[in-house]
């Protein structure tokens, strides 16, 4: 700020002597608490100790890749997820949407005999036109994003379920490997970097992208603030021009999207895919977004806040295994942390807002 | 009901209204109504609860379409499609309760929906302490000190927060600002702080609608009174045709309230 400014601002606050500081920044402190993604961090802090002390392996560098891969899994879809709840809406049809995704992909490329390339295009437009579907019924019809993507959540899972078994007859998808194209597309969504002793998945890359992707949208460009105001308040939000519809009909396409990266990690890491599967991941999306600050309400949140809480997702499914105490335990750590988690963010929010 | 009074104002008006009216379904919500804003004057639309003075707003904010009368910017025809294209017309509403996003910074609720941005194509980003600065900086002209732009905009009063929204529509250049109940819900020091900026917008040039059913607020500040009493237009006078103890009258329901003042009579 210019000596010009500072000089001009003294002036107007004459009538207001106590106040003649010109635009001071808020103390560090207070900023720190007030950032959506806090409570995730000591959230994350207290998980890393925990499973440090509780289980040897844990501190391993190979645990570590582990822990990051099963984080990214869960985290791809946590970004977009939370910038929906930003601008305050939910998807229910997540999950399954990404098995959609892989199952149109392989099925296409087989059933054509195309190249798998061909098939994993097909997908993304089918995908994406999912996305637009669920976000343009939103906006047409004002019905609570609730319902309408419950409804597409059960679509899609009769029809993963049925025309799997009526086009391969099985519940699972045929094998893709032998097929054109199929190294490549495996390469770009499947393979593995190995940096030093660390085994780095691709999937970790693809998170670690869209995390800054999304934070450079939020809070970097227009469509970001656009996101945050439509969540924070609509009709304010329209009566300045923001193109209300348009952004909600976005940020479902951008959910999509990821399904789709997903979608095509699952099919060509594994070669086949359940028809089945993805039946209750969204809910994880939806509380690795909670755990990282996302107001159920929308307005308020980052996508940061949401990795670090795919990250708590990650260490507590691992780390349970490496403590030896059984998979049977997770859900009732990831609801602790969930309800801890949240407490937090309230806690803090309510002390910023009573020194503020 | 008077119509005189339009041709004391030389010029074209920023906006003119003849016998507008519109229907919800079979609802008649507004009709025949009739006025002219003019730049550097504050024409006050005054009404009960369910007058169509919110309808009216709608209308000339673009968020509805009239069906009957005509509606002209400055002297041309136009029918408004939506709120972005009123804006693009230099028409700003400053809505009572729906004017900002409170969790979201002061400098980003100034900004939103035409917010300054740097570089090109896919690098186009928002620029930010351009922003924050010209926020401070058009705030402090409005005798508004923030220590921190960055604040979430819910943290204000009432009050600042109208002013915000003033300031927003003075910075972008609005002809036209339409005020819905700018007063309505605060006390009597913040409601003179709001009247103070409503002048202040007049004396820079704009023509300023100002919808309320305070006729003290509106009598204090305005030019020209717009009546409406279920729907329609009950009158429409110069200020110097009208002393405030008729308008409050009128605005009141005239015999009504001499009927109710009887009924209570002790």
């Amino acid at each position: 700020m210019s000596a010009a400014d500072t000089s001009d601002a003294t002036d107007a606050t004459e009538t207001d002597k106590a106040d003649a500081r010109p635009v001071a920044r808020t103390p560090l402190l207070r900023r720190l608490a007030g950032r959506p993604e806090l409570g995730a961090v000591v959230g994350a802090a207290a998980v890393f100790v925990f499973f440090s002390i509780a289980a040897d392996a844990f501190l391993q560098w190979s645990s570590f890749s582990t822990v990051l891969y099963a984080s990214s899994t869960i985290g791809i879809m946590a970004v977009p997820v939370a910038l929906l709840m930003i601008g305050g809406e939910f998807d229910l049809s997540t999950g399954v949407l990404v098995t959609s995704s892989a199952l149109i992909s392989s099925m296409f490329s087989y059933q054509m005999t195309a190249n798998v390339w061909v098939g994993a295009g097909v997908s993304l437009l089918v995908t994406l036109a999912i996305g637009f579907f669920n976000g343009y019924l939103l906006v047409r019809t004002n019905l609570p994003s609730f319902i309408i993507t419950l409804g597409t959540f059960l679509i899609l899972q009769g029809c993963n379920l049925g025309f799997t078994k009526l086009i391969s007859e099985t519940v699972s998808t045929k094998t893709i490997a032998d097929m054109e194209g199929f190294p490549s597309a495996r390469q770009v969504f499947a393979s593995h970097l190995t940096i030093g002793d660390v085994e780095l998945q691709i999937t970790v890359v693809w998170w670690f992208a869209l995390i800054a992707l999304a934070t450079w949208i939020l809070l970097r460009t227009r469509a970001g603030n656009w996101i945050f105001a439509v969540g924070g308040a609509k009709e304010a939000a329209r009566a300045v021009g923001v193109p209300v519809n348009g952004t909600k009909i976005g940020l479902y396409m951008g959910v999509a999207l990821a399904a789709w990266i997903s979608g095509q990690h699952l099919l060509f890491k594994y070669d086949t895919v359940q028809s089945g599967e993805g039946v209750g991941n969204e809910l994880l999306y939806i509380i690795a977004a909670v755990i990282g600050g996302c107001l159920l309400t929308g307005g308020y949140g980052s996508a940061v806040g949401a990795a670090v809480g795919a990250f708590i997702f990650g260490m507590t499914n691992k780390g349970i295994v490496y403590a030896q105490w059984g998979a049977d335990w997770f859900k009732f750590f990831l609801g602790a942390m969930l309800l801890l988690a949240t407490l937090l963010n309230w806690w803090v929010r309510k002390r910023a807002e009573e020194s503020a | 009901m008077t119509t005189s009074g339009t041709t004391t104002t030389s010029g074209t008006p920023l906006i003119a209204l003849r016998d507008i009216g519109k229907r919800y379904g079979n609802v008649k919500a507004l009709g025949g109504v009739t006025l002219d804003v003019h730049a550097g004057q504050i024409t006050c639309v005054l009404g009960d609860n369910g007058a169509g003075k919110s309808t009216l707003i709608k209308i000339v904010a673009g968020l509805h379409q009239h069906d009957e009368g005509a509606f002209a910017v400055e002297g041309e025809e136009t029918r408004l499609g939506s709120p972005r294209e009123a804006l693009d017309r230099g028409i700003a509403t400053v809505y009572q309760d729906l004017a900002v996003v409170p969790l979201m910074p002061v400098w980003r609720n100034f900004f939103l929906g035409s917010e300054i941005r740097k570089g090109r194509g896919p690098f186009a980003r928002l620029d930010v302490s351009a922003m924050r600065e010209t926020t401070h900086r058009e705030l402090l002209r409005m005798g508004i000190d923030l220590r921190d732009v960055d604040q979430p905009i819910g943290t204000l009063s009432g009050g600042q927060r109208q002013c915000v929204a003033i300031a927003r529509a003075v910075h972008f250049g609005a002809k036209v600002l339409v005020l819905d109940e700018p007063t309505a819900a605060l006390g009597v020091k913040q409601s003179g702080v709001v009247l103070k900026y409503v002048a202040a917008a007049r004396d820079a040039g704009l023509g300023v609608v100002l919808i309320t059913h305070n006729p003290h607020h509106a009598y204090l500040v305005g030019d020209r009174f717009v009546l409406l009493k279920r729907g329609t237009m009950a009158g429409s006078h110069a200020k110097d045709e009208i002393a405030l103890d008729d308008l409050t009258r009128q605005m009141a329901g005239g015999s009504e309230l001499e009927q109710l003042t009887h009924e209570l009579a002790r």
